[in-house]
Order: C-alpha cells, then sequence, then structure tokens
C-alpha cells in the first residue's frame, strides 16, 4: 500500500479530557501497525514501535544502541553540549556493553530484592512520620511538596549518602534536567551543578567514608577502577532516577485512585500485601509516567514485523502505549488493581531495564497501602482540570496536587 | 523440569527473585542472580515459567 501521507509528528498530545491515557494518536498507530514512521523535531522520521511483543523484542535485541552518539539515534532535543571534563555522561544509562554493564554492576547490589526488603521498617517510618506532619498541617495542602517528592527523596539520600538538606538545590536542578520547556543552555547549567555537586561529595566520601553508595564508588575511584567522573554521572543518574519518578508515581497515582474510588476502596480496605503488589504494578502499567519512549539507534539491520530496521535508523518504544496493547492486556484501558499486570514494560526491558525498580516498588507498596488508610476522606481540594499535568516533562506526573481531608 | 541460567547476561534486575524466591537469589556483591536448584518440582513451575518471561536481559532457559 502507498502511504503518501507525512510521518506524524512525535511526541503527541494527551486528550485534555483523559489525563492519563496515552495520546489517542497513539493507539492509531499501534491499530495500524506494530512499527509505524514518526518525524521528530529535527525532522527525522524513525521507526515508532508501539505493540508490547515487539517492544520487549527490539529491547532486548543488543543489535540497537542505547548510546546517544550512535549514528541515527532518535534524539529527543536539541542535544546538551558535552562536558568539558570529559564523560560528563549521564552514568550508563546511554551506554552500550560492555562499558554498560562493567559501570552498571558497581552499583546492583544495595537493589537487590532482600537488601532493598531490608529497607520496608525504615522506609514504613518515613511514610509515617510525613503523614503525622500532613495531618498536623494546614488544608488544603500540596500533596506533591509535603509528601510525593519528600518520601523518595529521603530514601535515596540515606541509600546514597546524599545529606537531605540539600534536596532544594538537587529537586530544583533535577526538574530542569528533566523538562522539555526549560532552555538547553538552563538544562545544561543544571546538569553541571549537579555533576559537580555528585563529583564533591565523591570527593569528600574519600576522606570521611559511610556506608552510603557514594561512599562505594569513591573506593573504586581510588582503586583505580572507576573515573571520578564517571563516578559523579552515576551519582547523579542515581539521585534524579531515585526520586522524580516515585515522586511521580506517587502523586499521579493517587490522582488517578481518587478519580477510580471503586479501586482506591480496594486498597484502603485491604491489608492483604499481595492486593497491595498488585496495585503497584497495575498503576505502573496503566500510568506508564516515562512518556517519551526507549530510544535507540539500529548498529545492523534487523528483519522484525514485516519491515526492516535499517542500521543507521532510530528506534523509539513507546512504553506508554504498549502497556495499552489489547493483545497482552484485557480491557487495557480500565485501571484494574486486581490483575496481573506483571508483564508491564513501564521500567522497559533489556540491560537497560530500570535498576532502582525493587526500591521504587517497595516505596510505592508502603505508600500506597498507608497513606489512604491513614487518611480515609483524603480528595482533591481543587477541579481536575486546574491541575498542571506535566506535559512537557521527560517523566510525567503533575506539578502540584492540592489534597485536603 | 531443567533451568539453565547465563550470569554473564544478568543484569541483576531481581525480577526472578520476585516471581520464584524459592528457585532464585541474588549474589551479595553485585545482586546477579544465582539458582538454588536447577531442576525444582512441578508447584514451582508457573512461577519459574514467569521469571523466565519477565528477566529482562532473557537469562533464564527452562526446559520442560
Amino acid at each position: 500500500m502507498v502511504n503518501d501521507t507525512a510521518p506524524p509528528f512525535f511526541p503527541m498530545e494527551r486528550a485534555a479530557a483523559c489525563p492519563f491515557d496515552p495520546p489517542p494518536a497513539l493507539h492509531d498507530l499501534q491499530d495500524q501497525a506494530p512499527l509505524t514512521r514518526v518525524r521528530l523535531w529535527d525532522g527525522s522520521t524513525p521507526w515508532l514501535v508501539t505493540r508490547h511483543a515487539e517492544q520487549r523484542t527490539l529491547l532486548a535485541d543488543q543489535r540497537l544502541s542505547a548510546a546517544i552518539d550512535s549514528p541515527g539515534y532518535p534524539l529527543p532535543g536539541p542535544a546538551r553540549p558535552r562536558d568539558s571534563k570529559g564523560g560528563g555522561s549521564i552514568g550508563f544509562i546511554l551506554m552500550d556493553d560492555p562499558e554498560h554493564a562493567r559501570l552498571r554492576r558497581m552499583v546492583t547490589a544495595p537493589f537487590a530484592i532482600k537488601r532493598v526488603e531490608a529497607l520496608r521498617p525504615a522506609i514504613q517510618k518515613i511514610v509515617d512520620d510525613l503523614i503525622d506532619e500532613m495531618l498536623a498541617g494546614p488544608r488544603p495542602v500540596d500533596l506533591v511538596e509535603a509528601f510525593a517528592l519528600p518520601v523518595p527523596s529521603l530514601v535515596i539520600c540515606a541509600l546514597l549518602g546524599v545529606p537531605y538538606t540539600d534536596h532544594d538545590l538537587f529537586q530544583g536542578h533535577s526538574r530542569n534536567l528533566i523538562s522539555r520547556s526549560v532552555p538547553i543552555e538552563e538544562r545544561s547549567a543544571s546538569f553541571t551543578a549537579l555533576h559537580d555537586y555528585l563529583d564533591d561529595l565523591i570527593g569528600s566520601k574519600l576522606d570521611h567514608p559511610d556506608d552510603g553508595l557514594l561512599s562505594q564508588l569513591a573506593e573504586r575511584v581510588r582503586g583505580g577502577e572507576l573515573k571520578r567522573s564517571d563516578a559523579a554521572g552515576i551519582g547523579v543518574l542515581l539521585l534524579v532516577a531515585g526520586h522524580e519518578t516515585t515522586a511521580n508515581m506517587i502523586a499521579l497515582g493517587t490522582l488517578a485512585l481518587l478519580e477510580h474510588p471503586d479501586q482506591l476502596a480496594l486498597l484502603r480496605d485491604s491489608d492483604d500485601p499481595k492486593l497491595v503488589a498488585s496495585a503497584v504494578e497495575e498503576l505502573l502499567r496503566y500510568l506508564n509516567i516515562t512518556h517519551t519512549g526507549r530510544r535507540r539507534a539500529a548498529l545492523e539491520d534487523i528483519d522484525i514485523a514485516g519491515v526492516t530496521i535499517r542500521a543507521g535508523e532510530g528506534v523509539i518504544m513507546a512504553n506508554d502505549i504498549g502497556n495499552r496493547d489489547p493483545s497482552m492486556f484485557d480491557a487495557p484501558d480500565d485501571l484494574d488493581l486486581t490483575r496481573d499486570a506483571r508483564r508491564h514494560v513501564a521500567f522497559g526491558f533489556g540491560v537497560h531495564q530500570c535498576l532502582g525498580q525493587p526500591l521504587a516498588r517497595l516505596e510505592l507498596q508502603v505508600v500506597y497501602s498507608t497513606l489512604y488508610r491513614r487518611i480515609p476522606t483524603l480528595r482533591r481540594a481543587t477541579e481536575l482540570d486546574a491541575i498542571p499535568f506535566k506535559h512537557d516533562g521527560a517523566v510525567y506526573g503533575v506539578y502540584e496536587l492540592p489534597v485536603s481531608w | 523440569m531443567k533451568i539453565t541460567l547465563d550470569q554473564d547476561k544478568c543484569v541483576a534486575s531481581g525480577q526472578c527473585v520476585m516471581a520464584a524466591p524459592d528457585v532464585f537469589d541474588q549474589r551479595d556483591e553485585d545482586g546477579i542472580a544465582v539458582l538454588l536448584t536447577s531442576t525444582p518440582g512441578d508447584t514451582d513451575a508457573d512461577d519459574v515459567h514467569h521469571a523466565a518471561a519477565v528477566c529482562p536481559a532473557v537469562a533464564i532457559r527452562v526446559q520442560d
């Protein structure tokens, strides 16, 4: 079939009335074919992969490169100038194996399931204390500021050995770094500021080690296994990814539950850890906050689903629509906390799948099983259409969520 | 049922431990997966198949 229409622009816009759903145009593309062409800001026309099965297959295929300087890599916007101090990359997220694997394995130990599970009492205390403060404070309150951001920030600070008192600094720069509406110069400045901040911290850990992950990286720098700039880059990655994503899942997840009171009631009225775990997976699937797609460049020709991705072409796996694929999930646009959603691709798939997912899951399990039970009358304190959604963010969510009870 | 696990491919996501904690564990030093048994009983079959399906590195092979 000859298709003489120009590929649609990506990313697409969500429908204003459906802030929890992927853009309707993505549904249309998914209906057409597993892979279609889209047009990006720079005029390039990479492949967009919209179906769950092909997304998993391609994300596990090492003939696709995650390195941002690979020919054809579909950049989300103008590239940030490379840091003059050398490297300056944001950790290993934009690298390929074997260097990616070498660096990633330096920081995997604290994210092992049992190590993370051991943090449950400490995270429960953080959550309970913040709820105590909210209950004792004025109403309405912004749930993002009072609860959703502090929970994961406190947790990742403790894990890394970053002083939480610096939260204004790293939260502000993180917000800039992942915004698509902040000018590139300002984003570059925020990256440099974060990189310098982590570099200084690693320097101080060399002299004053503690039991945090940054100290372990500092030891590897001392031993010559790791360049200090790479250590700082890993620190930036873990600090930013460690609080922004989970914070958005807490606030957006709460809003989604408030808009689905039958589902909220299920969670509030149950103390079954299996239902709580299932609810976390379903909210990850349904909300899929990393909504600008997993991006790769083909290093070789790859035949898939009747098309050939040529070497040097860009590929974007739109995991938000992949998680709404009806061939994988029945009634995919329904929020159903009792469904088995565990095969979602919200954390990606393949060797780059989210490193912090056990920690994110645990934090969300504690939050979702505590907040609505302790504040059973929790409600929005403004109209839904007055809530500012992060349409311009690399990570979706809400900028603020006024709540009362 | 026989399981093979490719530790060179493993990315320490821990998905297998979540899916089938009686069959998989993780090394203390780097979180890489280890097999507690390579021939689990029938009662673990569903969990093991699920573990293989969700392993992001496709490092788990199951022969029934």
